[in-house]
């Protein structure tokens, strides 16, 4: 079979029977990103705009022992200077030196110094005449180095907790948590056959193409207004009050259209600074990083070292497993190691394991979220180790996991118990699938790989307001990162019985709607979906009360549906909802309906990879010459934004296990800050993307949605290592599998 | 401060004149002195090609060319592809083939698939990715905006 013999984008959809949901209409916000009208953070302008740049360290550890910017601010077209005293002495002290740091350089690119000036030329011109005077320290760069015994140590009040409870011992490592379940020495015990490796991972950015923006605007009446590229406008509200110790209400974040965020758009950086230097100035003040500055300054995902040990017995049963997961935090806590521990084995049902998990300061950016944070480094690891098994046993990869696979009830090994999910039914997908069924081509080797992520699902709020001619108005909170808008407008849609061209959905600012958690752990169209199918539930019950006032009858004996307004006693009783809507005004005003949110019942998302791979014997290139991704999404409201995520987060992953990595040299420094050395994939480097969308409702939301952001982004790092391996018998254990790496590593 | 020079271009088919500082670049010009800020900037050194304008009949990154380097050119941006009120069938099959999820990079991808098609119109696969090798999308996998571009060829050799 040729790859043309086929459908290339499959929907095994189980409930067909909706009006809206499942069709793919345009996104409400198209023609303005088809015409370059939407406006970014960067597009935004205001009268009398200034303009920040930010010094940076160029230290990866040192002491700050002097600032002097008295020649900066003499400089023609200065308008402000900032640094770490410019901040209230209340607050987070860890949080307000990421954003300038005061005592200690915690990596290089951390901001020390804010500057705001006619324009940004005059304010880079000024950073110049700016003087550091730094005592520099020896760096460590890996979780080796710093849990080596005598490592250099970069906070002296940070002391390891170990399992919940403070050690009070000084260290690089902020905390080591561990989940049992069972015993893994009986476990182990009981194997026919135990797999045990150690992985390393690099560091490596989200890559959005979209550099950092803000802009900020400190009134004279006391309110901060700050206009930016985020994630989280009311994350951005609730970090910028908390730092500047101000009520949230004194503060409104007006989100701008984002140019890609995967997680990385989820903290603030520049805000801060651009409302201190407002508050100096009294104008606004626009600050926007470059390319290198995004890359050394704000947020990646971390390198990591994992240990895996796995047993099963001749007939594939796993007996026992076991992680070690240590990840880089960056310069402040808070790795995504905590996230890892929860995915790593969760789509097997294993009877014993244990997981310890560290989370480590290292002398590079405070990671971020990327895309399931966490769990593809964990995969990376856990899933090849599940392919050196079945080799072992003799048996297809895919058969061994479904013998072992995760359903509904099975307890995972950090916990919870799970609902209805469907790695089973991923598995399948896959072992079905045409690309699995065919023949490999020859010269090149075959992988496979399943991934876990949880989802989450957090607060939302949607407000909707009828208009006369029958279209609704709807307002949420979400930044609309991949079509959010709209899959949010067809749940809106599909309640109410009106084509979603009727719906007209905005993002709007922290004051114009309820709070309303981050675009990211896969909870938008799941939680603020759900936020709008409740407001539109609102509005349906006052359109039925409303008609039942006009006809004089029993409102409990009418109904709406598909848009009609009818009763189910009197067969001469109908009105569509546009006729209902052009009497609004005359029989007792207009209709909004809302709801605010904060839905318990999320579901997990598994995606499985197959992935068809050459390697160049001479360079060591791979070349992916076929790939599919298979994903459990619930229920696709938008087919083709779902497989757009499956795509989008398939190649990130590409990336990461064939190029992508934080080249640091010794003194800490990223020598690749660029998007030529920074390699990520581009359109040459890939073959088409084929997808199947795989349907089991999440009974946890009213059409079944579980979040299909990130899941997609785990599997494609082992599949591709289990299929170089099986073009070349190299057992890659390191990402990225670089050409060079491949040529240098040993055949098994 | 340096001094600011006069420049006189054609942009989107209109006369547009400007001034410029010699640093600043042709990017920094249309969004900034111009206000056409359709044209984005990823990386400011030549690698995302978010920044992709027509100059003469060449695509070209705008991070690249100094503003004063303008002088007398004919340029096109993303904000004169549309015929007034029509979209351009290359932005018809963007939308209606999901081939943008964010959009930042959407203007780029645009200009330079116009370029293709003026040139090319009927691209196998491989012509359309190596043609767009200079432009990074990060949201996509970019598969959908391969059969954007396919798709467009169609319409617009069936128009």
């Amino acid at each position: 079979m040729t790859t043309a013999d086929y459908e290339r984008n499959m929907v095994l959809a189980t409930d067909t029977d909706y009006k809206v949901i499942g069709t793919r209409p345009v996104r409400h916000d198209g023609a303005d990103k088809v015409t370059g009208r939407a406006i970014y953070g960067a597009d935004f302008d205001a009268a009398g705009l200034l303009h920040g740049k930010i010094l940076r360290s160029p230290h990866a550890h040192a002491k700050i022992v002097s600032i002097d910017t008295s020649k900066a601010e003499k400089l023609d077209g200065v308008k402000a200077v900032v640094t770490s005293k410019d901040f209230p002495e209340v607050g987070n002290q860890w949080l307000k030196d990421n954003i300038l740091a005061s005592d200690k350089a915690l990596y290089v690119g951390q901001a020390i110094v804010g500057v705001a000036a006619s324009n940004p030329h005059v304010a880079e011109s000024a950073l110049g005449l700016i003087d550091v005077e730094y005592e520099v320290l020896t760096p460590v760069l890996t979780t080796q180095e710093a849990m080596a015994t005598n490592a250099s140590i970069l906070h002296d009040s940070l002391t390891t907790e170990e399992l919940g409870k403070d050690t009070g011992v000084v260290s690089n490592v902020a905390s080591h948590t561990q989940h049992v379940k069972g015993d893994i020495s009986k476990g182990f015990a009981e194997a026919d056959v135990v797999v045990e490796r150690e992985y390393n991972t690099k560091t490596v950015h989200q890559g959005y193409i979209e550099p950092h923006n803000a802009t900020a605007l400190w009134s004279p009446d006391g309110r901060l207004h700050v206009w930016c590229s985020t994630q989280g406008s009311f994350v951005v509200r609730d970090s910028l009050a908390e730092l500047l110790d101000m009520p949230v209400s004194m503060v409104r974040v007006t989100p701008t259209e984002i140019g890609g965020g995967f997680g990385g758009k989820i903290p603030i950086y520049l805000e801060p600074v651009a409302a201190l230097l407002s508050r100096k100035t009294g104008a606004p003040v626009k600050i926007v990083m470059s390319r290198k500055e995004t890359f050394e300054a704000s947020g990646p995902t971390p390198g990591s070292q994992i240990k895996i040990k796995i047993g099963a017995k001749h007939d594939g049963t796993i007996t026992a497993a076991y992680a070690w997961m240590a990840m880089e935090a960056g310069a402040y806590p808070g790795s995504p190691v905590g996230a890892a521990v929860q995915c790593v084995f969760s789509t097997y049902d294993v009877e014993n394991s244990t997981i310890d998990g560290f989370d480590v300061v290292v002398n590079k950016p405070k990671t971020a979220a990327y895309r399931a944070p966490g769990a593809p480094n964990a995969a990376f690891g856990a899933e090849q180790a599940i392919n050196e098994l079945a080799e072992k046993l003799g048996m297809d990869p895919i058969e061994l996991r479904l013998k072992n696979v995760a359903t509904e009830g099975t307890r995972r090994p950090d916990g919870p118990v799970f609902g209805r999910i469907g790695a089973k039914e991923v598995l399948e997908a896959m072992r079905d699938h045409p690309h699995y069924q065919s023949a490999k081509a020859e010269g090149t080797g075959r992988g496979i790989s399943i991934g876990f992520w949880f989802n989450i699902g957090f607060d939302s709020a949607c407000n909707i307001a009828v208009n006369k001619d029958g279209s609704v108005n709807l307002t949420e909170g979400s930044t609309d990162i991949g079509g959010s808008r709209t899959s949010i407008a067809m749940h809106a849609a599909e309640v109410l019985g009106i084509p979603v061209e009727d719906v007209r959905p905005s993002v709007v600012d922290t004051d114009t709607i309820g709070f309303t958690a981050v675009t990211g752990g896969s909870r938008t169209t799941f939680a603020t979906g759900w936020a709008a199918y409740e407001a539109a539930q609102d509005v349906k019950k006052q359109c039925i009360d409303r008609a039942a006032i006009i006809w004089d009858v029993d409102a409990n004996n009418l109904q709406m549906e598909d848009g009609v307004i009818s009763s189910q006693s009197d067969s001469e009783l109908k009105m569509t909802f546009k006729e209902l809507a052009e009497q609004l005004s005359d029989t007792g005003g207009g209709i909004s309906g809302s709801a605010s949110v904060n839905p318990s019942g999320v579901g997990g998302s598994f995606a499985g990879n197959i992935a068809d791979v050459s390697v160049d014997p001479d360079t060591g290139k791979t070349t992916v010459e076929r790939f599919t991704c298979v994903q459990d999404v619930g229920k696709a409201i938008h087919p083709s934004y779902v497989e757009g995520q499956m795509q989008g987060g398939s190649v990130q992953g590409i990336g990461w296990a064939l190029n992508e990595e934080y080249f640091m040299n010794d003194e800490g420094t990223m020598t690749n800050s660029s998007l030529l050395d920074y390699r990520m994939p581009t359109s040459l480097d890939l073959p088409m993307i084929d997808t199947v969308i795989v349907e089991v409702a999440n009974p946890g939301h009213p059409f079944g949605v579980r979040g299909v952001g990130e899941a997609n982004i785990v599997p494609p790092t082992p599949a591709l290592a289990n299929a170089i391996y099986d073009a070349t018998g190299k057992r890659m254990t390191s990402l990225p599998m670089s050409p060079g790496a491949i040529q240098s590593a040993d055949a098994e | 401060m340096p001094g600011k020079t006069y420049v006189q271009t054609t942009i989107n088919g209109e006369h547009v004149d400007f001034l410029c500082e010699p640093r600043q670049s042709l990017l920094e010009c249309l969004r900034d002195e111009i206000g056409l800020t359709g044209t984005k900037e990823g990386c400011n050194d030549g690698n995302c090609g978010a920044c992709t304008v027509n100059i003469d009949g060449r695509i070209v990154t705008s991070c690249l060319v100094l503003g004063v380097e303008a002088e007398g050119a004919n340029i096109e941006t993303i904000e004169g592809v549309a015929d007034g009120s029509n979209l351009h069938p290359l932005q018809l099959a963007f939308l209606e083939n999901a081939a943008l999820q964010c959009g930042i990079c959407t203007p780029g991808f645009i200009i330079s698939s116009k370029a293709l098609l003026e040139q090319n119109p009927n691209p196998t696969e491989h012509e359309i990715r190596f043609w767009l090798a200079n432009n990074l999308c990060r949201c996509t996998g970019y598969d959908k905006i391969v059969r954007a571009v396919q798709d467009a060829a169609k319409r617009l050799q069936e128009a």
